[in-house]
């Protein structure tokens, strides 16, 4: 198994092994963290930063945990509150952490390509944590192991993506990973937040969500995002519930083994209906958190085998 | 008395539309004779071009030295030099300073240092309203006896329709000439590339091509009330070309230009968010690229520009959308526009009636052309010589050119201004 890359930027740039190799390894990881002792050492030794210039706290912690039960030193940086505000560029802040000499640095920012920007200017691996709308691809990682372990594989599957695509990086990376793996891929949402262009990625753009749920085998909401949004793309939130929410009814139009995903945090009553969230029958929204920090360990421990191979 | 004759020329010549061997006569810094035969006696310098082309000097709309202001990112006499080897005689700069260009004093001080630095001719423009707000218009009379060649608030939209109705009233008065830039300012807000594909892809904020169309749609409308001669500084979609078209059959005193970046480069050339690609309005699609062509070539749109935008490296080392926009092009425009003479879809008197003969005509200039009388304004250059662009040889102060290390071919050999070199390549 070998896995090329210096760094971790977008699953556009993966090929379908590299997909499966980290989702493989993961899976060797989801055992390890349900045992009592949940160390390893593969990242002993090893340097690790998180940079966050956007709010996270679920993110944050998974790549936290997964940096710690793999044994490297991990820092976290609240990047809002420091340098940036004294008017630091992001390369300057960049150099100096790499200055530190960390081996891998775990990136999240507000802006498209910054993460791409970043990397090009320091020596160590970079994570993207998610960067503006453009992509997350651990996210897309590990959707892509919970509709494995769910499904039993991971092609063929028909998955219909809901909701705020046009500012989501959670959509685009998901969208780029389950078409390199040859799925069927829907997407829906009233067109001003699911614009028409993602048609010609192969996608099939619904506005009418009982005709994209039909039959589907995987229903992935997305968080209505309320802070990326300059004003009036929806007229209300009771409105978009009322036509885009995700509720018994309608998921009752997918197919009757479908799986519900959200990549959280959930605006339950306005995306999702509270207690179809918790149905532990229908909801894989726990198990998705639980294969991040897997995915996370499995993706972090390939990109340092690389430097380490490299370097010898 | 100076004389100088060119010998053995390849002549472009845009008002006839030739391309054709012959030989030219500068006296006194003005053309005296031209001739396809042989060549006058003549007791003064002797320029044997070995088969070269000697064309009109190019005279660039648009061009921002960066003085009041900026001075590291342009000044006059970079510029000046920048222009030099460029082939271009004469630019036309931008009041987009700090301050803006919007009173006669501040037009004095950078006519002042552009006689004292610049080796080319300086013309410049003024800002049409105060402080490019969009509130009040200029003092354009004072402005024009200044020296302002036209009035423009650069990429500023002036949105408030009411104050741009009675701006262009006022300027038709005065026989001003009044450049837009035409976009719908709502919907190309925040904007940072055009929308389709390789936007939604990388996740960048995006405006359709419409809001050009809409944007020239009500500027046209403004002169069908106005009356007043009005120019679009870029048109770089094919959705705002039937309008354009329309215009002009109705009459109206309307022309328009578009830049050498939009003329070249697409969308895609962004790739992985390269800032210096980053230019306004965005970089659009193949096909409205191959349109824009296509207009030049029949000569809807008038005019190529550079649209010269010097930015520092600090303003470029950003995250996409928060890099600042533009790009500098002064000594890259004539090789750039020699990849549409080599990929055969237009000629070079072609290319000379758009960067030379219609600007200067827009402006009423006597250059840009190869006529008795006009100034000695030429370009001596090479079409065929290949070289991969290094953007730290560039005379400008800033570097910020989307060819870097790319292949181009055609190269400036010298510039005369008036009968003057003023630029010879070693």
């Amino acid at each position: 198994m070998s896995f090329a890359h210096r760094h971790l930027l977008g699953i556009e740039q993966l090929s379908q092994s590299d997909i499966t190799a980290i989702l493989d390894l993961a899976e060797k990881y989801v055992e390890l963290n349900r045992q009592s002792l949940k160390h390893a050492d593969e990242l002993s030794g090893l340097t690790q930063i998180n940079m966050f210039f956007e709010n996270s706290t679920r993110t944050q912690a998974s790549f936290e945990l997964a940096g710690k039960r793999l044994g490297a030193d991990v820092m976290n940086m609240a990047m809002q509150a420091s340098s940036i505000k004294k008017g630091e560029t992001l390369i300057d802040t960049a150099m100096t952490l790499n200055a530190m000499h960390p081996d891998l640095l775990v990136v999240r920012h507000p802006q498209s390509g910054a993460v791409d920007l970043l990397a090009q200017k320091v020596n160590c691996a970079v994570l993207n944590a998610g960067d503006g709308r453009h992509e997350h691809p651990t996210q897309a990682l590990l959707d892509a192991l919970t509709i494995r372990r769910a499904k039993g594989r991971l092609h063929r599957l028909t998955v219909a993506i809901c909701g705020d695509v046009a500012h989501s990086r959670v959509a685009r990376s998901n969208l780029i990973l389950l078409g390199k793996m040859e799925n069927r891929i829907r997407l829906i949402g009233p067109p001003t937040l699911v614009p028409g262009h993602f048609a010609e990625f192969g996608a099939e753009v619904y506005e009418d969500m009982s005709d994209g749920l039909k039959d589907a085998d995987v229903v992935m909401m997305l968080r209505l995002q309320k802070e990326r949004m300059d004003g009036g793309f929806i007229p209300s939130e009771r409105e978009y519930y009322h036509r885009y929410g995700l509720d018994a009814a309608k998921l009752a139009l997918a197919k009757p083994d479908a799986i519900v995903m959200h990549p959280g945090p959930m605006n339950r009553g306005v995306e999702i209906d509270g207690t179809l969230a918790d149905d532990i029958n229908r909801s894989v929204i726990q198990e998705q958190v639980e294969m991040g920090v897997a995915v996370r360990m499995a993706a972090m421990e390939l990109l340092a085998r690389h430097h380490r191979e490299v370097a010898a | 008395m100076t004389t100088t004759l060119f010998t053995n020329a390849r002549l472009i010549d845009p008002e006839a539309g030739t391309d054709s061997p012959g030989w030219l006569l500068a006296r006194d810094g003005v053309i005296a004779a031209r001739g396809a035969k042989t060549p006058p006696e003549t007791d003064g310098e002797v320029i044997d071009c070995g088969g070269k082309c000697l064309a009109p000097g190019i005279v660039d709309i648009g061009v921002k030295v960066c003085e009041p202001g900026e001075r590291h990112k342009e000044s006059y006499k970079s510029a000046g030099l920048a222009a030099a080897a460029g082939g271009v005689t004469t630019i036309v700069t931008r009041p987009d300073t700090l301050p803006v260009i919007d009173t006669p004093e501040t037009l004095e001080f950078v006519t002042r240092r552009a006689q004292a630095d610049a080796p080319v001719n300086v013309l410049p423009m003024a800002a049409l309203t105060k402080g490019r707000e969009g509130r009040e218009m200029t003092e354009i009379g004072f402005l024009m006896d200044a020296g302002a060649v036209a009035f423009t608030d650069c990429d500023h939209v002036v949105s408030n329709t009411k104050v741009f109705s009675r701006a262009l009233t006022y300027a038709r008065s005065c026989g001003a000439l009044v450049i837009a830039h035409p976009q719908e300012p709502g919907l190309s807000q925040g904007a940072a590339a055009t929308s389709g594909k390789f936007a939604t892809l990388y996740g960048l904020p995006a405006v359709s091509p419409m809001a050009e169309r809409m944007g020239l749609d009500r500027d046209i409308a403004l002169l069908e009330m106005t009356g007043a001669r009005y120019h679009a500084d870029q048109i770089t979609t094919a959705r705002a070309l039937p309008a354009l078209e329309r215009a002009k059959r109705n009459g109206l005193d309307i022309t328009a230009g578009t830049s050498i970046h939009h003329l070249t480069l697409n969308e895609l050339d962004v790739a992985d968010y390269r800032t210096f690609f980053k230019v306004k309005p965005p970089l659009r699609s193949e096909g409205d690229r191959q349109a824009v062509i296509e207009a030049v070539r029949s000569g809807l749109i008038d005019i190529i520009s550079s649209m010269h935008t010097p930015q520092d490296e600090e303003s470029k080392r950003l995250p996409f959308e928060e890099a600042a926009s533009g790009a500098v092009a002064l000594e890259t425009l004539l090789p750039a526009a020699l990849r549409l003479y080599h990929g055969e879809q237009l000629d070079l008197p072609t290319l000379f009636r758009a960067m030379s003969l219609n600007p200067a005509k827009r402006l009423g200039l006597n250059t840009g052309k190869l006529a008795a009388d006009a100034p000695a304004d030429l370009v001596l250059f090479d079409p065929e010589t290949p070289f991969v662009l290094d953007r730290f040889t560039l005379q400008s102060k800033s570097q910020n050119t989307p060819f870097d290390g790319q292949r181009m071919q055609g190269r400036v050999l010298a510039t005369y201004v008036a009968g003057a070199a003023v630029y010879r390549r070693n």
